[in-house]
């Protein structure tokens, strides 16, 4: 099953003109969370169709980690409603494992396992969670290293690759769990400026094959080429969320000119 | 309240109450001890143990204990009997040191006390001077007031010494005398082109650290006699003393050796290229890094040899446990080891809980900044 | 480094001018060596010439001639099975103190590697209570002296205790194992019946699933109301009999003896059989999973193997085995076996001590595995067991390993401390007692520290292996 959909995604890419479904893959409603008296998120109400690429941004402390970090419930909500493939998510822990397989993510600091060789920590989940055989589990973890153009680091150990080879890894890892729906928190934050290219093009050769993906990031060059959606948030709240082209050209809320000029300054 | 925030202007969302679960003594119950059935089988668990053993204990220590009296005969209740240690107390702090001669120990005591304080408080002034004081002058002038002989003062033989008292003095002496030589012995073992010197450091060093106190104790009280020249020979006090000493030196040595390497290679190399020689460096540039870094590794030597001072005691020292062993085989008081006991305990524990409270928050102060 | 003259190569045209060499460091470097050894030298043959000089005076020969001596003082316990008697030798008496001192640290390991994990891991719990109280223990226990913690149990509990006549005695009930068998089998069924009906069923068919405090509740039932029912069907209850087994009083604590009878050793056998047969499933369950990806639960087949199996054969051997129970006769105890109270002193306060020293480092093992770890594990889906077993515990075994070692290696020399007590280890019938008799101070002593100091270097050899292996495995 697994493979089926590696060939189809994998041989022809859809050069251009991507198609955004009527599935609502995501669906959140009147959602808050809070740390303590702290209210980190206020009334969220966002639908991702399938397909959709949207990028988050805000400044630092404004709920945007949280939020994505909630629909893998890797944080608990405390109002609302998520519903992630039609499945809400709540405490119940089956409802959580089949959310998780998904939905992929990947970490700013990359988390990789570094007890485990590239190839491991690729085929851990795979092995353990599909319960795929080793030799399959290592061919798609293989297929997707090539994807991510790393193939020949595979019997390394994270320690020994640069961050940006890294986080490429990451992606792959999550891939390879071959998810619907892709999280990105904060990818390429801390990558040294030379390696965050080598991670934005893997991401922008995702998006080509039609995944669904929400994206943290402060790199709005990004978000004008691949995004189809871009949303800004602040203290908490979902202030603004247009078409890319929209967004930075005509932004309606002053919060978000104010912060548009900041990180365009330079 | 709901209404409120669904009809709100964007970016203006009032910050609402969290739920009753998140906040306040029921959140943070919920949260801390009832989230789960395990916590909550774990929480009444531990309710229950703390119900079984604390009642009884403050019961003994405190409500059934008797405070006031003077003999055995006023130790009557079921709790503990502190008129023992009331009556015993001069013996578990100062041994048979004569009582008239009390003041020499105290003294030196205060001005200890006033010392230590002055290197602990933060941002006070003129600490070196105080540290050089404390390091060189305090012990030889405790010295001359404890053992007495010179300056019009009574000589006091160190059989006399004892307790709390005996247990400090060979703390502290054991930490002191080991700190140049652990230094000496560190920087032997780091030195990267004299094989010869290195071997022999890191023979002393690995030989002291292998073998058990008590085993060094038992060498110093049987074995050094043999080794001096005929005629020649120490008090208990001063043998049992060299023993710590070579002990706690190769721990210190180590201790060093982790502060000596934590030193980055550039502070050595920009040394060199002062054009200073190797001791002036070592002095003036890398120890005084090094042993900053290491305070609190000596501090937590300090609290292992505080506790390990204890095993004098096999030798026939008579050391704060010593005493204590020693009062509770008095005929007229038998049966009350547990009181004494507890008390030794506390007093060790206050010392030690102490240092290594120190000990942390140096850690933290020398760790901001490079933490995450 | 120019200055070095070893350093210069030949193919230098213009080689570098040499240094005075009293300003060379090399030579420098030699003269001061020189010097120092020279000195270690004369200060330790003044040493050996005042020390040879003063037993020569005393009257005592050296050598380990005396070895061979008989000791003619008798030591209060013996283990591993080795007997001695006042006519043995005082190489004997060392054997004895040795195998004491192994003794004592085997099983103080044992316990202080369970009871610090425990704590360990209750200090990390996230209830607050538990944690808290983990805390309390470690702060406590960790700064009181050791061989206070000895005295207190020796000197404060056990020694006060009654003597042998008004033993505290704890009472066992002998188990009718026919009873057992049918009751735990038959109740097994039944609460296997009421999981999967009452939980699996439902939850897989996404119904609200039986509670779990419920289900505990209703197999406690089950066990109770099957119990019954087997004693009213064959007529024997649960307990045939009630037997007094263990004594504790001042002499120690008395407990019965298993005494294998004959053909107990195909028990032995079955668990060696059980170890390896555990050994081969590990094997096939990880070729089968890497072949077809199915999982086996090993961990309870090899439960079933090692323990299982032994007991099953054990029950069909006609139980052979019997315990010999400690009976009061006249003063004292006859029968059974007796941990005596040096012994259990010294390993309590042991356990106790080095837990609250491995406690903190399996917390700050656990805590070395960053939250991102488990983050990111949980995000591809893994669940809490396999999180556990492949990504948080390899990595904090290596922060934990090495210092647990040197845990170990503590708790070994802190076991000298038994000379305190008298318990009979190296320290007291050694280097104590052997010493007072013969006077052979410089060679008992060198003895005892050479067997320490071996073992220091068997420990430390293995660290730096460890650390090697590691540090080659991660970068």
């Amino acid at each position: 099953m697994a493979e089926q959909s590696i060939e189809s995604s994998g041989q022809d890419l859809p050069a251009e003109g991507l198609v955004i479904g009527e599935e609502e893959v995501i669906k959140i409603v009147d959602m808050h969370k809070w740390y303590g008296q702290f209210h980190v998120l206020k009334n969220i109400n966002l639908t991702v169709h399938k397909g959709e690429r949207i990028v988050i941004c805000g400044p630092s402390g404004s709920g945007k980690s949280t939020l994505i970090r909630c629909i893998n419930r890797l944080e608990e909500h405390q109002r609302g409603q998520i519903m992630v493939e039609g499945t809400e998510l709540t405490g119940d822990l089956k409802h959580i494992e089949l959310i998780r397989r998904e939905v992929g993510m990947v970490f700013q600091h990359f988390n990789l396992f570094p007890h485990l060789t590239v190839m491991e920590n690729l085929a851990l989940a795979p092995i353990w969670v599909k319960k795929m055989p080793r030799r399959d589990a290592e061919e798609v973890a293989m297929t997707y290293l090539k994807r991510v153009k790393i193939p020949e680091q595979a019997k390394k150990f994270p320690g020994q690759l640069s961050g940006g080879q890294q986080q490429r890894v990451a992606i792959a890892r999550s891939l390879c769990m071959n998810p619907k729906i892709m999280l990105f928190d904060e990818p390429t934050s801390a990558l040294d400026p030379e390696m965050i290219k080598e991670v934005l093009d893997v991401m922008i050769e995702l998006a080509k094959t039609g995944m669904t993906m929400l994206v943290v990031t402060h790199e709005m060059g990004f978000a004008k080429t691949v995004a189809n959606r871009v949303i800004f948030m602040d203290e908490g709240e979902i202030i603004e969320e247009n078409e890319p082209e929209e967004f930075f050209n005509n932004a309606q809320h002053d919060r978000t000119k104010l912060f548009l000029s900041q990180i365009l300054a330079h | 309240m709901a209404d409120a925030a669904q009809n709100h202007i964007v970016g203006e969302h009032p910050d609402l109450l969290p739920p009753k679960t998140e906040v306040g003594v029921w959140g943070w119950m919920y949260h801390n001890l009832f989230s789960s059935p395990l916590n909550n089988f774990l929480t009444f668990f531990g309710l229950f143990l703390i119900w079984v053993t604390i009642p009884p204990m403050i019961d003994w220590l405190f409500i059934d204990a008797d405070w006031v009296g003077e003999t055995r005969d006023d130790c009557g209740r079921e709790g503990a009997c502190w008129i023992y240690i009331g009556v015993w107390f001069k013996q578990l702090m100062y041994g048979r040191y004569p009582d008239e001669d009390l003041w020499r120990i105290n003294s030196m005591y205060i001005i200890g006390a006033i010392g230590l304080i002055w290197l602990v408080w933060p941002n006070l002034k003129y600490k070196g001077w105080i540290g050089v004081f404390m390091l060189f002058l305090f012990p030889v002038a405790c010295y001359f007031m404890f053992s007495g002989g010179s300056f019009g003062l009574e000589r006091i033989e160190t059989p006399l010494w004892g307790g709390l008292f005996l247990t400090l003095v060979i703390a502290v002496v054991g930490i002191v005398a080991s700190l140049p030589i652990g230094i000496v012995l560190a920087l032997g073992r780091q030195s990267k082109n004299m094989p010869v010197i290195r071997a022999i450091c890191v023979g002393f060093i690995e030989l002291w650290r292998g073998v058990p106190l008590i085993t060094v104790l038992f060498m110093a009280s049987v074995m050094f006699p043999l080794f001096l020249p005929e005629g020649m020979n120490f008090d208990k006090l001063i043998r049992a003393l060299v023993g710590v000493m070579l002990f706690s030196a190769a721990y210190m040595a180590e201790v060093v050796r982790g502060g000596l390497q934590a030193i980055p290679k550039g502070q050595y190399e920009a040394a060199d290229s002062l054009g200073l020689s190797y001791w002036k460096s070592m002095a003036l540039i890398v120890l005084p890094q090094a042993l900053k870094i290491v305070i609190p590794g000596i501090v937590n030597t300090f609290i292992g040899l505080f506790k390990d001072t204890t095993l004098v005691l096999i030798i026939g020292l008579f050391d704060f446990l010593g005493m204590a062993q020693a009062v509770a085989t008095n005929p007229d008081w038998l049966g009350f080891a547990v009181e004494g006991y507890v008390f030794v305990a506390f007093g060790f524990w206050v010392f030690c809980f102490g240092m290594s409270r120190y000990s942390q928050y140096l850690e933290e102060k020398l760790h901001t900044g490079h933490k995450r | 480094m120019a200055a070095d003259p070893k350093q210069v190569s030949a193919d230098v045209s213009v080689p570098p001018s040499k240094p005075a060499f009293w300003n060379d460091p090399a030579w420098r470097a030699i003269f001061f060596q020189v010097l120092v050894l020279v000195g270690v030298v004369v200060f330790a043959a003044f040493l050996v010439r005042n020390t040879l000089h003063n037993m020569e005076s005393r009257g005592i020969s050296s050598g380990f001639d005396f070895l061979s001596k008989t000791a003619g003082f008798s030591i209060g316990e013996t283990h591993f099975g080795i007997s001695y008697t006042e006519e043995n030798s005082y190489g004997k008496t060392f054997i004895v103190g040795l195998m004491n001192t192994i003794w004592v640290s085997m099983w103080g390991v044992f316990l202080a590697t369970i009871l610090g994990f425990i704590i360990g891991v209750m200090r990390l719990s996230t209830n607050w209570l538990v944690s808290k109280l983990a805390m309390v223990y470690i702060e406590t226990i960790r700064n009181i002296p050791l061989l206070l913690q000895i005295f207190f149990w020796y000197f404060a509990i056990l020694r006060p205790l009654p003597g042998p006549r008004g033993s505290i005695q704890l009472s066992f009930p002998i188990i009718n194992f026919t009873h057992l068998i049918i009751t735990v089998l038959v109740s097994a069924a039944a609460i296997f019946l009421l999981w999967w009906i009452g939980v699996k069923k439902r939850y897989d068919a996404d119904q609200k699933a039986m509670p779990l405090w419920m289900l505990v509740i209703a197999s406690v039932v089950t066990v109770l109301i099957i119990g019954n029912v087997v004693s009213l069907v064959t007529g024997f209850g649960l307990v045939a009999q009630w037997n007094e087994s263990f004594f504790l009083n001042n002499r120690g604590l008395s407990y019965p003896q298993p005494i294998p009878e004959e053909g107990f050793a195909i028990t032995g056998w079955a668990v060696a059989i059980g170890v390896v047969a555990a050994f081969f499933v590990r094997r096939w369950a990880k070729k089968r999973q890497d072949e077809t990806g199915e999982q086996f639960p090993v961990f309870l087949a090899s439960l079933g193997l090692i323990i299982g199996l032994p007991l099953v054969i054990f029950i069909f051997s006609g139980l052979p085995l019997h315990f010999d129970y400690p009976k009061l006769t006249g003063f004292n105890f006859t029968g059974g076996s007796v941990l005596t109270p040096e012994f259990i002193s010294l390993l309590l306060a042991l356990s106790f001590y080095t837990a609250s020293f491995i406690a903190e480092i399996v917390r700050a093992g656990i805590n070395a595995v960053s939250h991102g770890q488990t983050e990111a594990a949980r995000a591809v889906g893994l669940r809490a067991n396999p999180i556990l077993r492949l990504v948080i515990i390899p990595q904090a075994l290596r922060v934990i390993i090495p210092p647990l070692t040197s845990q170990y290696l503590n708790l070994t020399k802190n076991s000298s401390l038994a000379a305190a007590i008298a318990y009979p280890d190296i320290v007291l019938v050694f280097a104590g007692t052997t010493l007072m008799q013969t006077g052979q101070a410089v060679e008992i002593i060198a003895m005892t520290m050479a067997v320490y100091l071996t073992l220091s270097l068997l420990i430390s050899t293995f660290m730096n292996w460890y650390n090697e292996k590691m540090a080659l495995v991660e970068r």
